[in-house]
């Protein structure tokens, strides 16, 4: 999916700029967004998401501009999946619901069909047995994969990561990206913001670096990661290195 | 020794995370035992103090009075559902009223909320009864009563209905319109299911309240049941029969609707 943006920024009402002005334009196949905390990654992505609305900017997708009025971004978020850190699925439905509801009501299936596709993709990442679950009842990472199978439900043309994984334990954050990578295989496009550099390397074919509100850097993950060209990026890179086995 | 503390004594975990009602993880033998005990003591303190003043209860004169008693059960009744419905409606107006963008109707319904909230029934009362019985026109007192109690406890549901909306987690609002959901969508999918869920309990709850407070009512001589239980302890003096039977009235009614509003809340727990 083309994803194309020009001079977009982001500043909150107390003043605070998050995004500074940047330019992007590629073919977006595989993309993981790193970067330190507070950079603004998870506000740039809820921007390419249409969840926020950026201060300046435009935003095109597939060549279409993304128009900033609430009918035409509803439209639009149809045809994304968005996956949050935590929290994303609603609580007081179970597994099933929560995949079957917005396929009925937002992309017209009918009842049966809906609940089919749910037990479908519930049934794919192991979780058939589970179907009657509230979130709550769930472990965290059966929570993200259900939150996984509810961004894709609907075939997006682009699935939008939140570091799906930085809430869980080791073993659950396999099994998330395991799943993901399976995703990849089946020709899904995605952009993850992601603390995982291991998957960010092998998983993503291209690579962002964004720190202090600024796109610092961007191209193939082999060539970010084995030679990252500024200073920050090296700093950030090292410093992840320092507790590495 | 362990099997007699067993019987008197709710071990930790179960204490933890169950209301009293919740007999699952209790003994039911020991519920019994205890229920007794609790009984026995209550029976016997009424009855000491009665002794002390030398009454000694009899209930047969209730029998020649059973249709006003019956008559003022059900003005009690029907006073509180009528309050129930439309203090619903005044809370929900003015809940939303107070996150309104309209500044004057932002101060408007939070200055109502403060003033009935912060005054005594019973004052109202008397000051709505000239408002609305005198100034308004009302002459009905029943409609009166109706209203007055309706604003009483119209605040009190705006909190209960103001506090669930403001524990709304921004995250599912999001994740709402992550799935493409529209602000009706949402409102029908997200919001009110998750709103009920934490509302439903307490409400349930205030309606034991209305149910409660009709009582004053009987002030503005709407003749409901603690009014007909009143006029029937002045011709005759049995003061005590008439105001123990009063309570058990009123219990028949708040002890379910408080179960409920336990299992309501029990039920949720899990949900929300
Ligand atoms: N609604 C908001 N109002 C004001 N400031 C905000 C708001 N949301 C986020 N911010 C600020 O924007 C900055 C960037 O936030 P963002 O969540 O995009 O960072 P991030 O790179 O995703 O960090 P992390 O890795 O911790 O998730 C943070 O300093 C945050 O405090
Ligand atoms: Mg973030």
């Amino acid at each position: 999916m083309k994803v194309e943006f020009q001079n977009l920024s982001k500043q909150y009402e107390s003043g605070r700029i998050i995004l500074k002005p940047m330019d992007f334009a590629d073919d977006v196949h595989t993309l993981a967004v790193i970067g330190p905390s507070g950079g603004g990654k998870s506000t740039l992505l809820r921007i390419i998401g249409g969840l926020i609305a950026p201060t300046t900017g435009k935003l095109w997708v597939n060549s279409e501009e993304i128009e900033q009025n609430e009918s035409s971004l509803q439209q639009y978020r149809r045809k994304i999946g968005f996956v949050f850190q935590q929290g994303g699925l609603f609580r007081h439905m179970n597994a099933h619901d929560n995949i079957a509801v917005p396929l009925e009501q937002v992309h017209g299936f009918s009842r049966t069909e809906a609940s089919g596709r749910a037990m479908e993709l519930l049934e794919r990442f192991g979780l058939k047995d589970d179907w009657k679950k509230k979130p709550a009842a769930l472990s965290g990472g059966q929570q993200q994969r259900v939150a996984i199978a509810r961004a894709i439900a609907a075939k997006p043309g682009l699935l939008l990561l939140d570091e799906p994984t930085s809430a869980l334990d080791p073993e659950y954050t396999t099994e998330v990206l395991d799943v993901i990578q399976e995703l990849k295989e089946d020709g899904l496009h995605f952009i993850i913001v992601t603390h995982e550099m291991g998957f960010a390397r092998h998983a993503c074919d291209k690579a962002a670096f964004l720190c202090e509100g600024s796109l610092m850097e961007y191209g193939e993950s082999a060539q970010l990661f084995g030679q990252p060209e500024t200073e920050q990026l090296q700093r950030f890179l090292g410093k992840l290195l320092e507790w590495n086995l | 020794m362990k099997r007699l503390k067993q019987l008197f004594w709710i071990s930790e975990d179960s204490r933890r995370n169950a209301p009293l009602t919740s007999k699952k993880k209790i003994n039911r033998f020991a519920a019994l035992l205890n229920l007794l005990l609790v009984t026995a003591l209550w029976v016997a303190l009424f009855w000491f103090s009665l002794r002390a003043i030398h009454v000694q209860l009899d209930f047969a004169f209730l029998g020649q009075f059973r249709i006003r008693i019956w008559d003022g059960f059900l003005v009690t009744l029907g006073l509180s559902v009528c309050s129930l419905i439309l203090s619903l409606i005044i809370g929900i107006l003015s809940a939303a009223g107070q996150s309104s963008p309209l500044l004057f109707i932002r101060f408007f319904c939070s200055v109502y909320v403060k003033f009935i909230r912060g005054t005594p029934l019973i004052m109202q009362i008397y000051l709505f009864f000239y408002i609305v019985g005198t100034a308004w026109g009302v002459n009905n007192r029943f409609v009166a009563g109706v209203l007055i109690l309706s604003i009483f406890e119209g605040a009190y549901i705006a909190e209960i209905i103001r506090g669930s909306l403001l524990s709304l987690d921004e995250s599912q609002l999001e994740a709402a319109r992550s799935v493409g959901f529209t602000r009706r969508q949402t409102w029908r999918f997200v919001i009110l299911p998750q709103m009920i869920a934490r509302t439903l309990p307490a409400l349930t709850g205030q309606f034991a309240s209305i149910i409660k407070d009709s009582s004053l009512l009987s002030i503005i001589a709407v003749i409901e049941l603690t009014q007909a239980m009143r006029e029937i302890s002045a011709v005759n003096f049995r003061l005590f029969e008439c105001y123990l039977f009063l309570g058990i009235l009123y219990l028949c009614l708040t002890l379910p609707i408080s179960l409920i509003s336990e299992r309501l809340e029990r039920r949720f727990q899990y949900e929300s």
